[in-house]
C-alpha cells in the first residue's frame, strides 16, 4: 500500500502548546486572556504564585509593582527568587524568572511604592484589565480598594499567614454568557414545538414502522407522541403532576412491541423516552433570572457606553416580547441519545436550523440597537454564543472592599450573625484583618518578633473590628494566639494554594468564562477548610 | 572559616525563618504530640525521605513546595519525556526541553534554583522498582493520572506492611501516601494511612467509570463525532493498516493521528454527522483530560501542606480525602473515606468469594473484573491442588492464553476447584499476588439434601 499523506493540516504549535487548556476555555478563551494585562502588587510568595498560573496558560502582559528588596526570608518561600536576586529589586527579580515560563508574555516591573503610584499616577491602573495586591496594610487596602472601585478595574486582594489565607474580589459587576454549568438543562421545546420540530413529529408514526426502525427513533419523539396521545383525554393539558407523568409512562410502556411468545422487546429508545419523563417533560419557560436581565434597568436604558452583554440583553428582550413569544431563543444542543444516525442527524439538524434562525434575529435586533446608539459593533459569532447560552447567563453585583470597614452597615451585621453561628472561618476573616490593621499601626506582623508580646496588642485590634461589626469580644483568646504564633509567616504550600486559587479567578475574569468566587473565599491549611463568604 | 560557618548558619537560620516559626513555636491548636524544637527543621531537612511519584503537572509542583518546605532528601519517579502539550502547566521544562526525561528535567532545576536541594530522579517506570525502594522513604507522595498505576503503588505500600503476632498492626511498616488528581477545573487530595485508614482500593467507587461505546453503535448507527472516531481506531485501522501490518496506532504520531482524523471526516461526512477535529479525534484517541496550570498548583500544594504536617507532627492532618471544585466558584470539601473491612489490598483478612458451584471459571473472571471489590483489568488466575501449582487462566502471556483459555468455558469443579480452595491472581492493578478463597453458595447444601 502507498505510504499514507494526510491532507488534513496539523495542528500549530501554538494550539498544541495549549490544547489541554483550550478544551477547557475555548480559542475564544484564549484570545481574550492573550489580550489581558494583569498587574501585581508586591511580590511575595503568593503574589510570583499567581502569576505563575497565569504566565504559564499565556495572559497577554503582566507587570509588577514591588518596591522591596529581596532578602533571606524571601528567597527562602519565593521559587521565583535565586541566591543571585539578594540585595536586588524583588519586583524586578521575580519578574525575570517569571518570564521564562513563556515566551509569549510580555512583562514591566515598576519599583515604585504603590501609595506613590496612588498619588503621583492614579491613572496609571487604568490600563488593566485586574489588579491584584499581596500584602498590603489596612491604609493602602482602603485607598487602593477605593481608587480601582472609582476606575471600575476589577482588583483581588490576597493575604497569606501562616496556615490562612483569603482572597476577595472587587468590581462593580461582571457578566457571564459562558458559565459552563455542571449540569446543562435540554431545550427541547416538546410542549412548544416551532413549526420544522412539528412537522418532523408528525411525518413519523410509531406504530407502522417496521421492528429495526421502532428500535431507532428517538426518545424524544417517543415522548412527543405519548403526550399526544394522552391529550386525547386530556385536552390543551400538559402532564406536570407525579400522577400524569406515570400515565405518559404507562403509554409509552404500550408502545414497546412484544415477541411471538407475548414477551416484549427490551429497546434501549423506549427505556430511555421512560426515564426522561421525569425531567424532559419540565414546560419550556423564560427563567426568573434570565427575566430580571432583560428587565434591569441597565438593559433597557441602553447608552453608547452601554456594554456589549447589555446590547445584547436588550435585544434578547426584543426577541422575547415578539418573535420568541415570551420564551428564549432555542439553544439548538440535542443530548446524545440511542437513535438511528438518519433520524439523529435530522433532529440535531433541525434544532440547530432553528437556534441559527433565532439567533439571526436577535443579531438584527443589536444591529439596529447599535447603529440607534452609534457605538461600536458586535460579530455575528458573538451575537450567536450569546444566545446558544441565554438560558445560563450570569450577572454578579459587586461590593465596595470598603463597606467590610463600615460600623453598623449591611456587611457588619452580616459579619456579626456568621461569627454568632459561630461560623470558625468568619473568625479567621477577622483575625487576617485584625493583622492588617496591626501592620498599619505597628509597621511589623503581629508575633514577628516575639508571640507573647504582641497578643495583647492583637487583641485590641480584633476588639475594635468586634465593636465595628457589634460583636462581644471572643471568649477565649486561642486564635489570636495562633496569629502571633504566625509572626506574618509567608508558609509556601499555603500560598501556592491559594496561588492557584486566585490564578484560577484572575482568569476567570479576564476570559468571561466561568463564574468567580463571589466575592470572599477564607482558607485554613491547618484544617483543610474553606469558606466563601458575600459582602 | 568559623566566621563563615556562623554567617553561612545566620543565612540558613534567616533563610527557613517563615517555617521555624511554625516548628519552633507552639501554638494552641497544635497536635498535643507536638513540641516545638529546631530539631524538627533539622529531621525534615536531612532525615526525611520523600518520594514523589509523576513529575508531570502536579509532580513539578509537588517538587517546588516540598523543596520551599524545608525538604532535601526528595526522590522523584516517572517514565516519561517532556511533550510540547505539558508546558501549559509544568512548569519546569521549556521548550528546549522536548524529549528528555521529566524526572531528571525538573530535578536538575529544582536542585540549581534551591540550594541545598539534593532531589534524585528515576526515569522509570513505577514498576521497575522493587520493595527494598520503596521501603526507604518515610513519605510517599502522588501525582499521577493513571489510575492503574495509582493501584499498583498503593497495592506496594500495603505490601510493605507488617502484622505483630497478635495480628495488629506493626506501626513501624507504615509508609503514609499522600495522593493528588486533578481533572480539569476538579480535583481532590487526600492521606492515607496504609493498613488505618481508607486506601486507593477502599474507595474504587469515587472514580468515574470510564466512558466506552458499544460497538454496535460504531459499526451501524454512529451519530456522534466521537463514534467516527471510535470506528477509524477500532476496526478501519486493523483493516487497512496504513504504516503496514506491524504499526499500531500511536495517539502520539501527528502522522497517525491526521490520517485517523481525515478518514473519521470521511465518514462522518457520509452520515452527515458535524465537528470531527482534530483536536476532537486526539482527545479520543488519548483519551486526553484536560488540565490547567491552576488546578494543579491548588492541589499540589494541599497535598504539600499535608506532607509537612505528617513529617513534622505540627498539626492534624486532614481526614482524609479533599475534593476541591473550582468551575463554580471556588469550593472545597473534606470528609472521611471509609476502610473498606474487606478490601483487597489492605484489610489482613483472607478474601472470600462466593460462587455457585457449578459456576464456570468465565464467572469468577468476569466478577475479578467487574465486582466494585476488585476492578481488574486482566486478572491470571492460578491455584494449588494436590502440592502443584496450576494456571487455570493467564492472558498476559500469549502462549499460556492460548492453552488455558478453553478452561474458561469449563465448570469451575472440573477444573479441580473445591469449596475452601484458595486461588491466586495477579494483576496490573496490584503488585502483589492476592489470595481469594473461594466459597461455594449454599444452595448445593440444600441440593444434596434433597
Amino acid at each position: 500500500m502507498a505510504s499514507p499523506s494526510p491532507k488534513s493540516p496539523e495542528q500549530n504549535e501554538k494550539s498544541k502548546q495549549y490544547d489541554r487548556q483550550l478544551r477547557l476555555w475555548g480559542d475564544h478563551g484564549q484570545s481574550a486572556l492573550e489580550n489581558g494585562h494583569i498587574c501585581l502588587i508586591n511580590a511575595t510568595a503568593l503574589g510570583t504564585e499567581i502569576l505563575k498560573s497565569i504566565v504559564l496558560p499565556g495572559v497577554g502582559a503582566i507587570t509588577i509593582v514591588d518596591e522591596n528588596i529581596t532578602s533571606d526570608e524571601d528567597f527562602g518561600c519565593n521559587f521565583f527568587l535565586e541566591t543571585s536576586s539578594k540585595g536586588l529589586n524583588r519586583g524586578s527579580e521575580t519578574l525575570r524568572l517569571l518570564l521564562e515560563l513563556n515566551d509569549a508574555v510580555q512583562g514591566h516591573s515598576v519599583q515604585e511604592p504603590p501609595d506613590q503610584i496612588l498619588k503621583d499616577n492614579p491613572d496609571f491602573f487604568k490600563s488593566f484589565n485586574t489588579v491584584i495586591a499581596t500584602s498590603l496594610n489596612e491604609k493602602l487596602i482602603k485607598d487602593l480598594s477605593q481608587h480601582l472601585w472609582d476606575l471600575n478595574i476589577p482588583f483581588i486582594l490576597c493575604r497569606s499567614v501562616g496556615f490562612l489565607g483569603s482572597f476577595r474580589i472587587q468590581f462593580k459587576e461582571h457578566a457571564i454568557i459562558e458559565t459552563h454549568p455542571d449540569n446543562e438543562r435540554v431545550d427541547l421545546r416538546l410542549d412548544v414545538p416551532f413549526p420544522i420540530l412539528s412537522q418532523y413529529f408528525d411525518s413519523i408514526n410509531i406504530s407502522t414502522l417496521d421492528l429495526k426502525d421502532h428500535g431507532h427513533i428517538p426518545w424524544i419523539v417517543i415522548l412527543y407522541k405519548a403526550v399526544q396521545q394522552w391529550q386525547i383525554t386530556n385536552p390543551d393539558r400538559w402532564p406536570m403532576s407525579r400522577k400524569e407523568k406515570n400515565e405518559i409512562k404507562e403509554i409509552i410502556q404500550q408502545y414497546i412491541r412484544i415477541d411471538e411468545n407475548g414477551v416484549p422487546i427490551t429497546e434501549e429508545n423506549f427505556e430511555e423516552a421512560k426515564r426522561a419523563v421525569n425531567t424532559a417533560l419540565l414546560p419550556t419557560f423564560l427563567p426568573v433570572k434570565i427575566q430580571d436581565l432583560i428587565y434591569s434597568s441597565a438593559a433597557i436604558n441602553l447608552t453608547k457606553d452601554s456594554s456589549a452583554f447589555w446590547i445584547m440583553c436588550s435585544a434578547l428582550r426584543g426577541f422575547v416580547e415578539a418573535e420568541g413569544k415570551g420564551k428564549l431563543p432555542v439553544t439548538g444542543v440535542l443530548p446524545d441519545m440511542t437513535a438511528s444516525t438518519e433520524h439523529y442527524v435530522k433532529l440535531q439538524n433541525i434544532y440547530r436550523c432553528q437556534a441559527a434562525a433565532d439567533a439571526e434575529i436577535v443579531y438584527r435586533k443589536v444591529q439596529q440597537i447599535v447603529s440607534q446608539l452609534q457605538c461600536d459593533t458586535m460579530s455575528d459569532t458573538e451575537v450567536k454564543l450569546f444566545c446558544r447560552h441565554a438560558h445560563d447567563l450570569h450577572l454578579i453585583k459587586g461590593s465596595n472592599i470598603a463597606l467590610e470597614y463600615q460600623p453598623g452597615g449591611p456587611v457588619a451585621s452580616y459579619i456579626a450573625r456568621h461569627l454568632e453561628e459561630p461560623d470558625v472561618m468568619m473568625v479567621h476573616y477577622i483575625l487576617l484583618r485584625a493583622a492588617d490593621m496591626f501592620r498599619s499601626e505597628h509597621c511589623r506582623a503581629p508575633g514577628e518578633w516575639e508571640p507573647e508580646s504582641d497578643i495583647a496588642k492583637l487583641k485590641n485590634c480584633v476588639s475594635k473590628i468586634l465593636t465595628d461589626v457589634s460583636c462581644s469580644p471572643f471568649p477565649k483568646d486561642d486564635h489570636i494566639h495562633e496569629m502571633c504564633r504566625y509572626g506574618g509567616a509567608e508558609i509556601h504550600s499555603v500560598s501556592a494554594f491559594l496561588g492557584g486559587c486566585v490564578a484560577h479567578e484572575a482568569i476567570k475574569l479576564v476570559t468571561n468564562q466561568y463564574n468567580p468566587v463571589n466575592n470572599t473565599f477564607v482558607y485554613d491549611g491547618a484544617s483543610t477548610n474553606s469558606a466563601t463568604f458575600t459582602f | 572559616m568559623a566566621s563563615g560557618e556562623i554567617e553561612n548558619s545566620d543565612y540558613q537560620q534567616k533563610r527557613w525563618h517563615n517555617i521555624r516559626k511554625l516548628l519552633e513555636r507552639s501554638g494552641p491548636f497544635c497536635h498535643p504530640d507536638f513540641e516545638p524544637s529546631a530539631e524538627i527543621l533539622d529531621y525534615i531537612m536531612n532525615s526525611c525521605k520523600v518520594l514523589i511519584v509523576g513529575a508531570g503537572g502536579l509532580g513539578c509542583e509537588l517538587l517546588k513546595d516540598l523543596a520551599l518546605m524545608g525538604f532535601k532528601k526528595l526522590h522523584v519517579v516517572d517514565m516519561d519525556t517532556i511533550e510540547l502539550s505539558n508546558l501549559n502547566r509544568q512548569f519546569l521544562f521549556r521548550k528546549n526541553d522536548i524529549g528528555l526525561s521529566k524526572a531528571k528535567c525538573a530535578v536538575e532545576f529544582v536542585n540549581k534554583r534551591i540550594p541545598g536541594c539534593e532531589a534524585i530522579a528515576h526515569h522509570c517506570p513505577i514498576q521497575d522498582l522493587d520493595d527494598g525502594f520503596y521501603r526507604q522513604f518515610h513519605i510517599v507522595v502522588c501525582g499521577l493520572d493513571s489510575i492503574v498505576a495509582r493501584r499498583w503503588l498503593n497495592g506496594m505500600l500495603m505490601s510493605l506492611l507488617q502484622y505483630n503476632d497478635d495480628r495488629s498492626l506493626d506501626q513501624s511498616s507504615v509508609i503514609p501516601l499522600v495522593d493528588g488528581g486533578t481533572e480539569g477545573f476538579k480535583g481532590n487530595a487526600r492521606v492515607i494511612l496504609p493498613g488505618m485508614s481508607a486506601c486507593i482500593e477502599c474507595t474504587l467507587d469515587l472514580y468515574p467509570p470510564q466512558k466506552t461505546f458499544p460497538l454496535c453503535t460504531i459499526a451501524n448507527t454512529p451519530r456522534l463525532p466521537e463514534h467516527c472516531v471510535e470506528y477509524v481506531k477500532v476496526l478501519q485501522w486493523c483493516k487497512e493498516n496504513p504504516w503496514g501490518p506491524n504499526t499500531g496506532l500511536d495517539g502520539d504520531d501527528p502522522q497517525h493521528v491526521a490520517w485517523v482524523h481525515e478518514k473519521a471526516q470521511e465518514r462522518a461526512m457520509k452520515y452527515g454527522i458535524a465537528n470531527v477535529t482534530y483536536q476532537l479525534t486526539q482527545g479520543v484517541l488519548k483519551n486526553i483530560i484536560p488540565a490547567v496550570a491552576s488546578t494543579n498548583a491548588a492541589i499540589a500544594a494541599a497535598c504539600a501542606t499535608e506532607v509537612f504536617k505528617l513529617a513534622s507532627s505540627c498539626c492534624a492532618n486532614m481526614n482524609n480525602y479533599m475534593v476541591l471544585n473550582m468551575s463554580d466558584g471556588v469550593y472545597s470539601y473534606t470528609f472521611s473515606a471509609e476502610k473498606r473491612l474487606e478490601c483487597v489490598a489492605c484489610s489482613n483478612t483472607t478474601r472470600v468469594l462466593e460462587i455457585e458451584p457449578d459456576a464456570t471459571l468465565q464467572v469468577i473472571y468476569d466478577k475479578l473484573c467487574e465486582d466494585n471489590g476488585y476492578l481488574m483489568k486482566s486478572p491470571g488466575i492460578t491455584t494449588v491442588i494436590n502440592g502443584r501449582n496450576k494456571t487455570l487462566y493467564m492472558a498476559s502471556i500469549k502462549s499460556i492464553e492460548e492453552k488455558t483459555k478453553d478452561n474458561l468455558k469449563r465448570r469451575i469443579t472440573e477444573l479441580g476447584l473445591y469449596n475452601g480452595v484458595d486461588l491466586l491472581v495477579a494483576d496490573v492493578t496490584t503488585p502483589n499476588t492476592i489470595t481469594i478463597k473461594l466459597k461455594f453458595s449454599d444452595s448445593i447444601d440444600i441440593d444434596m439434601s434433597r
